[in-house]
């Protein structure tokens, strides 16, 4: 069983390194090692005990001296992250299929490569390898965005490096702080989530580490290099920063951040939740200003994220089970709403609002998907943003009435603008530009179907994937709990 | 002693085959000395010898000796039609970094301060002439009589140094300095201190540690390329282990004094290098800013001494020396092609070359201190060190000195990748593919697995 987890880790990297050497057919090998990914997660998944437990554990000595390991494993909260991961990523790589990119098989080699980051991260139970693994997914990214971007691209991509990297930077020093302060001098978690540290280094750290987290994610007021990175990504890059790489954030919060500094969580978190639910007041406000809809969208993006940020500082199991299933279904809809806007762009070289319409009429199948995934975007009852959005503000209600009336009310206003820009675009008056559009086909039409597919399911039984993580969430709260209480 | 001899005869003999017109015979020759001076070290490890109480080949002598003949080794590599180009008689050139690497030999294992000035004057002597060795360049010139004066100047503050040290102490003798430091730990006599603080300054001007690096920049753009790359790294990498061999040994008992020059030095160091380093339009001169930045990072071995100090310089060392030895190549082949060695030459430099511009890359990601990139492990453990002390203000400011070098590094993979430009097509000899390859192999391999040199000395 262990190897399992081996092999997720290791086949995209063995995946990439193929396509790189693939030429003209990377795509098709780039589809199929990300199918094949998405094999062994589902076997995983069929294979994983919904306890408490931690599964599938590999450990072995990587660089001794300094007390580092190769040490991974998989527990109810990394098994929705790895699930989320390789059900998007075959899901990327098919909706880039129309896409003649140039030397294409680096650019489904890098996206490869950072899958295996992103399982690292994922998966890591070793502060080390977690740190590694946050920095091997960063790299390929910064590339995919930088190279195959739009026009402003170089100047977009550096500020979004920047950031992130003097994120992780200071991440790092917390994390050379607790493994300085371990005992036995080595990056195990278990360890870190066992040592005895007073309010105020807890409050440091805490900082230390909610800065890396918060910029990923990202959470006002450090998201200045959001909205212009995804514009000017390619597709698959929006879609690999909002679908995937965002939640490293929020999964970091979960596993790295609540369980070793819960006296810092008590002192700060009031100020995380605070700054997440602005973060979502005013993302929406912008976002009903945008003229571009990729920018709409990015908007409204921060102001998901920032839900799920502040259910999950509430500290409560409806909180945290509404942040898993929302990092789920959140993926699934942004990467879905960035495919279509994808779509549009492609045919008709522009995603502004004001310059298109009526293309319902020429393109029938993709204004309907759109619309269903629209739906699940605004968290209508029967998709699967309502499950998430509504655990999660029973989350924020029981930590704060007002703080939930705010988060949503500007949530359920939120569907304001998403349904306008539905409307301008696929509704109304065919223009002269539109009067071209062709509808969906081929690998386009069967990326909106599985999505939309997905929607539904997860919206009509989300009860598999709640039960998947009930345990361990409940473990954690308990954990964090009592080590409150035995510090107070 | 024995890797001195074969280096020296190795010299001498290139400058007889030079003499008898033996063109093609320099290279051959000169490798494999080098390769048997390597041998030696091979050989002579955890023998620990001392020769004549001057100069001891212990493990850490033996590392830093490996390294730097390894580097030279390289940049002989590099020598492919570079001198040719210049000068009929390209046999002074190599006989001329021998005897620098002979002198380097010796500042890697002093154990007497004469020795340590002799090896310092050795490869200073050499290095003077070899970065004038452009007679008709006029850069060329002005590198050399820069780096001659201030050199001269530096070796002065040495001397004054080992005098006032040799005053209270009565020997030049490493242990016998030592031993009287703990000795008379209550009753230092007054000429000890100025003494140290002098041979730190005439060390940090050795290693172009700022305030006194000024000679830096205009040396390394001056000098002709592949003497930049010898003098960035091995003489770099040589002077380092001079500072740690006496600082970190001898003069550890006084590490209450001489911190907090040292800290200031190395404050200095990490600012002026990356933010000047940021600035610069000229790849070259990029390299030499930041190989000040590189010194203050290096320097943090001496903040906090622990038995892991000089490994930790060891590491950063040979990460440091593999990814500059890259950088340096590509732009040596870039100026071939080009004609200048701005960042501008750079750009499009991936599209017909994409395996040159992946290891440049790996090379840069390296410098900037990215994971699974020796560079990394370099940074990591010099920060680790810091921290061991708890000093986190200062770890702070070397990240966020850390932050601006990524963005001057990137310049370079911006130019390469995102740019359009003059589309080149690098010819890359056989001897350049060799030295990239091994580089590269040598940094991912150290980032990846860095087990194996962790505990080298």
């Amino acid at each position: 069983m262990e190897q399992l987890l081996l092999l997720l880790i290791f086949l995209p990297l063995l995946g990439a390194l193929v396509t790189a050497l693939s030429g003209n057919a990377a795509k098709h090998v780039a589809l199929v090692s990300a199918i094949v990914s998405l094999g062994f997660a589902l076997a995983m998944v069929c294979n994983f005990t919904p306890d408490a437990s931690t599964q599938f554990v590999v450990n072995y000595s990587w660089i001794h001296d300094l007390g580092i390991n190769f040490h991974a494993g998989v527990d109810g909260i990394s098994m929705i992250t790895i699930l989320l991961t390789n059900v998007l990523i075959p899901l990327i790589i098919l909706a880039s299929y129309q896409h003649s990119y140039k030397s294409s098989n680096a650019f489904f080699a890098l996206i490869l490569f950072m899958q295996s980051g992103l399982l690292i991260v994922f998966t890591a139970l070793d502060a080390f390898l977690f740190y590694i693994g946050w920095e091997a997914a960063l790299i390929p990214i910064y590339f995919i965005c930088a190279v195959w971007g739009g026009k402003d691209r170089i100047k977009v991509n550096m500020k979004f490096f920047v950031y992130t990297i003097a994120g992780s930077l200071f991440m790092l020093l917390g994390l050379i702080y607790l493994y300085l302060q371990n005992p036995a001098h080595n990056f195990d978690i278990q360890a870190f989530y066992n040592l005895n540290l007073d309010a105020t280094q807890q409050g440091w750290i805490f900082w230390a580490f909610f800065i890396a987290f918060a910029i990923k994610m990202p959470v006002f007021p450090f998201h200045t290099w959001q909205p212009n990175t995804y514009t000017e990504a390619p597709a698959a890059g929006t879609m690999l920063l909002a679908g995937i790489m965002l939640k490293m954030g929020i999964y970091g919060v979960i596993r790295w951040l609540l369980p070793i500094v819960p006296s810092g969580v008590q002192d700060w978190g009031h100020v995380a939740i605070i700054l997440s639910v602005i973060g979502i007041v005013y993302a929406s406000i912008i976002a009903f200003t945008q003229k571009d809809a990729k920018r709409l969208v990015a908007y409204s993006s921060i102001a998901h994220v920032g839900l799920i940020s502040a259910g999950i500082f509430a500290l409560n199991t409806q909180g945290m089970q509404g942040a898993m299933i929302q990092m789920l279904s959140h993926g699934i809809n942004v990467v879905g709403l960035f495919f279509v806007l994808d779509i549009v762009s492609s045919r008709l070289k522009t995603n502004r609002i004001s310059e298109l319409g009526g293309i319902a009429k020429q393109a029938p199948v993709l204004a309907i998907t759109a619309l269903i995934i629209v739906l699940g975007t605004v968290a209508l009852p029967g998709t699967n943003g309502f499950i998430g959005e509504f655990l999660l503000l029973i989350g924020v209600y029981q930590y704060n009435i007002w703080l939930a009336v705010f988060a949503g009310l500007t949530i359920i206003f939120g569907a304001v603008y998403m349904f306008r820009m539905y409307q301008n675009i696929m509704l109304g008056k065919t223009n002269d530009l539109t009067i071209t559009f062709t509808d969906v086909k081929g690998s386009e039409r069967i990326v909106l179907y599985i999505i939309c597919a997905l929607i539904i399911v997860l919206g009509v039984y989300p009860k598999p994937i709640l039960q998947l993580s009930e345990a361990s969430v409940q473990h954690l709260i308990e954990q964090v709990t009592q080590k409150l209480t035995s510090v107070n | 002693m024995n890797i001195i001899i074969t280096i020296t005869v190795t010299a001498l003999v290139v400058l007889y085959a030079g003499l008898f017109k033996a063109k093609k015979a320099l290279l051959p020759i000169t490798l494999i000395g080098l390769l048997i001076s390597l041998a030696f070290v091979a050989t002579s490890w955890n023998t620990n010898q001392t020769y004549f109480g001057m100069m001891q080949m212990d493990n850490f002598a033996l590392a830093f000796s490996g390294i730097t003949i390894l580097g030279t080794l390289f940049v002989f590599l590099l020598t492919q039609n570079y001198f040719a180009a210049d000068s009929e008689n390209i046999a002074e050139y190599f006989t001329l970094i021998l005897f620098a690497l002979a002198g380097i030999i010796i500042m890697v294992s002093y154990k007497n301060m004469s020795m340590l000035f002799i090896g310092i004057e050795i490869m200073s002597v050499c290095l003077y002439i070899l970065a004038g060795i452009r007679k008709s360049n006029f850069a060329s010139n002005e590198a050399s009589l820069k780096y001659f004066l201030m050199g001269a100047f530096s070796t002065g503050f040495l001397l004054f140094g080992i005098t006032l040290i040799y005053g209270a102490t009565g020997s030049f003798d490493l242990e016998t300095i030592n031993q009287y430091l703990v000795g008379n730990y209550k009753s230092i006599s007054p000429m000890f201190y100025p003494g140290v603080i002098l041979m730190l300054i005439g060390l940090s001007f050795k290693v172009g540690a700022a305030p006194f690096h000024f000679w830096t920049p205009d040396v390394y753009e001056g000098a002709p390329t592949l003497i930049t790359t010898f003098m960035s790294t091995v003489v770099k990498t040589a002077g380092f282990a001079a500072f740690l061999r006496l600082f970190a040994d001898t003069f550890a008992p006084l590490h209450d004094f001489w911190l907090p020059p040292l800290v200031a030095i190395v404050c200095i160091t990490l600012f002026i290098g990356n933010v000047t380093a940021l600035f610069q339009k000229n790849f070259k001169r990029m390299l030499a800013y930041s190989s000040i930045s590189h010194a203050g990072y290096l320097l943090f071995s001496l903040v906090t001494l622990s038995a892991n100090s000089s490994n930790n310089v060891l590491v950063y060392a040979a990460a440091y020396t593999f990814a500059s030895i890259i950088a340096f190549a590509v732009l040596i082949m870039v100026k071939q092609k080009t004609g200048n060695d701005h960042f501008d030459s750079f750009n499009g430099l991936a599209k017909r070359n994409p395996l040159t511009a992946l290891v440049l890359t790996i090379a840069m990601l390296s410098l900037a201190g990215i994971p699974l990139t020796a560079g990394f492990i370099g940074k990591y453990l010099m920060f680790l060190n810091v921290m061991g002390e708890y000093q986190i203000l200062l770890v702070a400011f070397a990240i966020l000195n850390a932050l601006v070098g990524f963005y001057y590094y990137f310049k370079v993979i911006v130019a390469m990748y995102f740019k359009e430009g003059n589309e080149i097509e690098l010819e890359v000899p056989l001897q350049y593919k060799a030295v990239l390859i091994f580089s590269v192999v040598i940094t991912l391999f150290l980032g990846v697995y860095p087990a194996v040199i962790l505990n080298l000395i």
